[in-house]
């Protein structure tokens, strides 16, 4: 308790500073509100994390109206000025200088920044904005601010008695920092209010939205909401709730809009990984295609050839470009995922070339984790397609495990067609029984089929001039159909998750760790959670692709450099999140799962390895709750003996230490795994209750 | 272990004097000995004085007591078994009913009385005595990052060191990272078996991992012994033998004494059959599940139809602190033998015993599949839930 008073009252001096200085009423004035009822220390705990971000719009300039709905966020960011580079940064700066000019100091710096952002720098279009806006707000908002101070003035009174009676102290106590809390806000006023305010008068002990508050549970949402909306009825007018809820709206959105600034102008980011079986000639054909596109030095290229030469491996020069260390180039299989980046007309492409070989499908996993999109390479040679397509080929199990880890955009690329003189007949046989198979897979959207040579380059970039192949194809390049691929849309408005796939020294202090950001974003000197291992550490900063960047949003591959946290701590695997918004930590979780066609059944108790985003984790299947109906999912049988192959079942996972999981419901990225065992994917699964 | 004397009468009461000789002598005993047993072993007990002026002093006197055993406790990394316990034969320096911990140790004999030992307990014995079961072999399952280094008596796997590390990935341009923590995860996979593998017992080391890790960590191995001039290694190379895994957890050993190129060099040891005989169980599971029966009621059902061919059972269930539940098990043992089936007790302590006690611990392969049993199995299994 004590503890907590220290923490608190060191940051409430700093943040009230301001506050104060708006609303004129004192700090004392806060604490006679018994600060020892400890459901009470609860709350002001909870807005402390509130208050910390009216603080930091506070400081930025006098609070002006359209600043309070600012806050209204899905998470809360505090308001910071969209991160810009250093020339856009510079050319904001004399924006703001020439609006302030016009309309004085009268529109917080942030409306500008933002109106500013929204006309592309362009000062007068920005000014036209802001006064058309100030006017029309200023009509309404004024009663609104005032009905606030008499609210707070009202609450104020009822707590500076003390003697007022328990009973009745209760409501009023609780009133003050909620209240507080709808100024700051912007009255998430909605339907229900009506009853809250019903609930609260009538039954004031029963304080039901508030008991909600005070359990440990404060990263949900909804019950953030709930308590500003009990209390928003108190200062209640028709006008305020019509004008917040128009501008609630768009500043809801104030981390899509903040992605949409920065990320709206330049081409849309896709990831796009490669699989298919083993020598189907993935690395090579994107080889091939990183230096048709101009990626790879000549010189670079040259050198290559000549090394692969020299042991005797020609064929695998354009490989090399993404394989690199020297066991990958010595056997000449790709072993890890490579990455690289190039661009099409309308994308900046995001490369992963995944390994083929079955012993390293975790790792091909891992690369197909982060991925948007897929390129599945079959191989056309006669045998070749076969031996990949049979059972026990990659090909048939790279494609269920991408659909089973939420890749559903697919093109087939059929590779070493010169190894069949282009032969149409090979070709036509190919797609058709891709196309049967990709289909009862459950990609649903028709698959491209794109036909190329990796090791020639034909039909990779420009159209082919080979003759056996334009007498018959005359469709996209394979650059076209990348082109092709939608992007998905970016969960930027949900709580920051980014998982951790590699932890490596970095230049200068801190190390660095490199991961995917599955939904949020996120900013440089934010605080973040490492779980399950619960320690915090700061972002000191951000790169992508080696370049240093101020935010991060889901979807990019990111590399961050902590600092306050020890190196060994943190492992591959690890979920990096908002410390305000926590990902369940369980060893224990239900789980609905698609068996594969297996060649054991599946009983309980068996050992098996889970790989959920970048964690590789040995589980054991503790119970088989129910076995269901494949299409139907209805129950067939409750806990049955064994799970047949290519059924659909519920069961109940544990594991050997704690892990970080979602339900899929929540975040679709983080509720998935998939089941192996003895080098076979034998089940993917749905996460569907956490113990 | 050393079998000194036998007195066990036709009542199957009596008493074994046994000499544990290896670590793993000192399991079995940890399977023999069930509470309420008595126990007689010598024993270093701290006795106070006090003389006739009143002025005490405690000194440790080593004596013989006899307790009756309460409680058992087995340390499985240091391989140590205490008893705990009351005693029931009171000398000069011990009272009657005064509780004591008895530590067994090697080369220290004891003796068990039993007030009944039944046929588990006394085959117990005997493979215990058998000096032919002592086949040593050495594991070490690794992947990137990862690695265990196991050793595998007949009885016991037992994980001497886990070593858990993180290597970089390559990134573009920058591979020395990657193959400087690859080197130093080498190091210490190899420092680890020179710690925990003593060669002049173990007969073979299996390297096992998914793609080349295995082939490059000998390959280092090799490179280092012979820069460090380490005699060990280079000396025992025959004995490393290279196995295909799909991981580097501890699961999957039971594929590596699967493999048909291990099998051939460790054939008799008892947990390769173990993992033989559990694949034969799934098997059949797979092609004729009303053949396969787990579960201890589902099996006491087979087992009254005469039906059971094989009987995998674990001997965790024979530890069980139930004397009547214990009965149960060694009934159903003893009813399958005498119906010409075969019994496999599985070392609890083994990947594959592990992975029995998982599935209730008891599982049986049929002579002629039973199907009304599979159709009734909702409300059976349910009442076996409640069992565990």
């Amino acid at each position: 308790m004590s503890r907590h008073r220290n923490v608190r009252s060191m940051n409430y001096s700093d943040e009230y500073d301001g506050y104060d200085d708006v609303y004129g009423h004192s700090v004392e004035d806060d604490y006679c509100v018994s600060p020892s009822v400890s459901i009470l220390a609860e709350q002001f705990l909870f807005d402390r994390n509130k208050q910390h971000n009216i603080s930091s719009y506070i400081t930025e300039d006098d609070i002006v109206e359209e600043d309070e709905t600012q806050e209204e966020t899905p998470l809360p960011p505090s308001y910071k000025r969209p991160e810009l580079s250093v020339l856009d940064a510079t050319k904001l700066e004399s924006c703001i200088e020439a609006i302030k000019n016009v309309v004085g100091d009268s529109i917080p710096e942030s409306t500008l920044t933002e109106n500013i952002l929204k006309h592309n720098l362009n000062s007068e279009a920005a000014l036209d904005a802001i006064l058309a806006t100030t006017s029309s707000n200023n009509a309404s908002e004024k009663p609104a601010i005032n009905q606030n101070n008499e609210d707070l003035l009202q609450g104020k009174k009822l707590t500076a008695k003390p003697a007022v009676p328990v009973l009745l102290s209760s409501p009023a106590v609780k009133v003050i920092p909620s209240a507080t809390r709808s100024v700051i806000k912007g009255f998430d006023i909605s339907g229900t209010d009506g009853d809250f305010l019903n609930t609260t008068v009538e039954s004031p002990r029963s304080q039901s939205p508030f008991s909600g508050q005070t359990s440990p549970d404060i990263r949900r949402k909804d019950i953030k909401t709930v308590s500003s909306k009990s209390n928003t009825p108190r200062c209640q007018s028709p006008a305020v709730e019509q004008d917040n809820k128009s501008k609630l709206n768009s500043k809801k959105l104030d981390a899509i809009s903040l992605f949409k600034n920065l990320r709206g102008d330049i081409k849309e980011q896709l990831h796009l990984v490669v699989v298919g079986h083993v020598d189907a000639g993935k690395s090579t054909l994107l080889g091939r295609l990183l230096c048709d596109l101009g990626q790879v030095s000549s010189k670079l290229l040259h050198k290559f050839q000549t090394e692969s030469k020299k042991i005797g491996k020609q064929s695998f020069a354009y490989a090399w470009v993404l394989d690199e260390t020297g066991e990958e180039r010595e056997r000449g299989i790709t072993m890890d995922v490579g990455h690289s980046k190039f661009e099409t007309a309308t994308k900046t492409i995001t490369l992963l070339d995944a390994p083929g070989h079955k012993d390293f499908i975790p790792n091909m996993i891992m690369g197909a984790t982060q991925a948007d999109v897929a390129l599945l390479v079959v191989d056309a040679t006669r045998g070749e397609f076969e031996t990949g397509f049979d059972s026990g080929g990659q090909t048939r199990e790279h494609a269920l495990l991408l659909r089973s880890l939420g890749v559903s955009q697919l093109a087939v690329v059929i590779n070493k067609l010169d190894t069949v003189d282009w032969s149409k007949d090979r070709y036509d046989e190919i797609v058709e029984k891709m196309r049967v198979f990709l289909k009862q897979a459950g990609f649903r959207d028709a698959v491209p089929f794109v036909p190329c040579s990796g090791l020639s380059g034909e039909n990779l970039v420009s159209k082919s001039k080979e003759e056996g192949l334009i007498k018959w194809y005359n469709g996209p390049t394979l650059t076209e159909v990348i082109d092709q691929f939608k992007c998905p849309k970016r969960p930027v408005d949900q709580p920051f998750r980014f998982s951790v796939n590699d932890i490596y020294k970095g230049t200068g202090s801190g190390f660095c760790v490199s991961g995917h950001v599955e939904t949020g974003m996120i900013s440089t000197s934010d605080k973040v959670l490492v779980l399950p291992h619960n320690e915090v550490a700061s972002v000191r900063g951000l790169q992508i692709d080696e370049m240093p960047v101020t935010n991060g949003f889901a979807g990019d591959h990111l590399v961050f450099t902590l600092t306050g946290i020890d190196q060994q701590i943190i492992a591959v695997g690890d979920l990096l999140c908002d410390p305000q918004h926590l990902v369940p930590v369980t060893t224990r979780f239900e789980a609905h799962i698609v068996i594969f066609a297996v060649a054991m059944p599946i009983t309980r108790g068996l050992p098996v390895v889970m790989h959920h985003q970048s964690l590789v984790e040995p589980v054991v299947l503790k119970k088989l709750i129910a076995q269901l109906h494949k299409s139907s999912g209805e129950v067939i049988k409750k806990k049955p003996r064994c799970l047949p192959k290519n059924s659909s079942a519920i069961v109940e996972i544990e594991t050997q230490r704690p892990i970080c999981m979602e339900l899929y419901r929540d975040v679709k990225q983080l509720g998935r795994i998939m089941l192996r065992v003895g080098g076979s994917t034998i089940a993917a699964g749905l996460v569907t209750k956490i113990y | 272990m050393k079998l000194l004397s036998k007195n066990v009468d036709k009542n199957a009461d009596g008493d074994i004097t046994l000499i544990p000789e290896e670590p793993e002598d000192l399991w079995h005993a940890y399977n023999l000995i069930s509470e309420g047993d008595s126990v007689r072993g010598s024993t270093i007990r701290k006795v106070q004085t006090e003389s006739s002026t009143g002025s005490s002093s405690s000194n440790r006197v080593r004596t013989v007591l006899t307790i009756k055993v309460e409680s058992i406790d087995f340390d499985t990394q240091a391989c140590k078994l205490r008893l705990k316990g009351r005693n029931i034969e009171e000398n000069q320096y011990v009272k009657m009913g005064a509780y004591h911990t008895l530590d067994l140790e090697q080369n220290r004999k004891f003796t068990l009385y039993k007030p009944e030992w039944d046929s588990i307990s006394l085959e117990r014995v005997d493979t215990a005595c058998d000096p032919t079961q002592s086949a040593d072999l050495a594991a070490v399952i690794m992947q990137d990052g990862i690695a265990h280094v196991c050793l595998i008596t007949s009885n016991m796997t037992l994980v001497r060191a886990k070593i858990d590390q993180n290597i970089p990935r390559k990134r573009k341009g920058n591979v020395s990272q990657h193959e400087k923590g690859l080197a130093r995860f080498y190091e210490s996979v190899m420092q680890a078996i020179l710690r925990h593998i003593n060669f002049d017992v173990v007969k073979c080391i299996l390297l096992a991992s998914p793609g080349f890790v295995k082939n490059q960590f000998m390959e280092f191995m090799i490179q280092e012994a012979v820069r460090t001039d380490n005699k060990v290694i280079l000396d025992n190379k025959a004995k490393f033998m290279l196995v295909h895994a799909s991981s580097g957890f501890k699961h999957s050993l039971r594929e590596v004494l699967a493999d048909p190129a291990v099998v051939s060099r460790v054939a008799d040891t008892k947990a390769a059959g173990e993992v033989r005989a559990l694949q034969a169980f799934y098997t059949l599971l797979q092609t004729e599940p009303a053949r396969a029966f787990y579960g201890k009621r589902h099996v006491e059902k087979a087992n009254e139809a005469q039906a059971i061919e094989t009987l995998l059972i674990s001997d965790k269930l024979f530890r069980c602190q139930d004397i009547v539940t214990r009965k149960q098990y060694v009934n159903l043992v003893d009813s399958v033998r005498e119906f010409g089936g075969d019994v496999k007790i599985f070392s609890s302590m083994h990947v594959s015993g592990e992975q029995l006690d998982q599935l209730t611990g008891v599982a049986a392969l049929l002579r002629f599949p039973i199907t009304e049993l599979e159709d009734e199995s909702e409300d059976s299994e349910s009442e076996n839930e409640d069992e565990k």
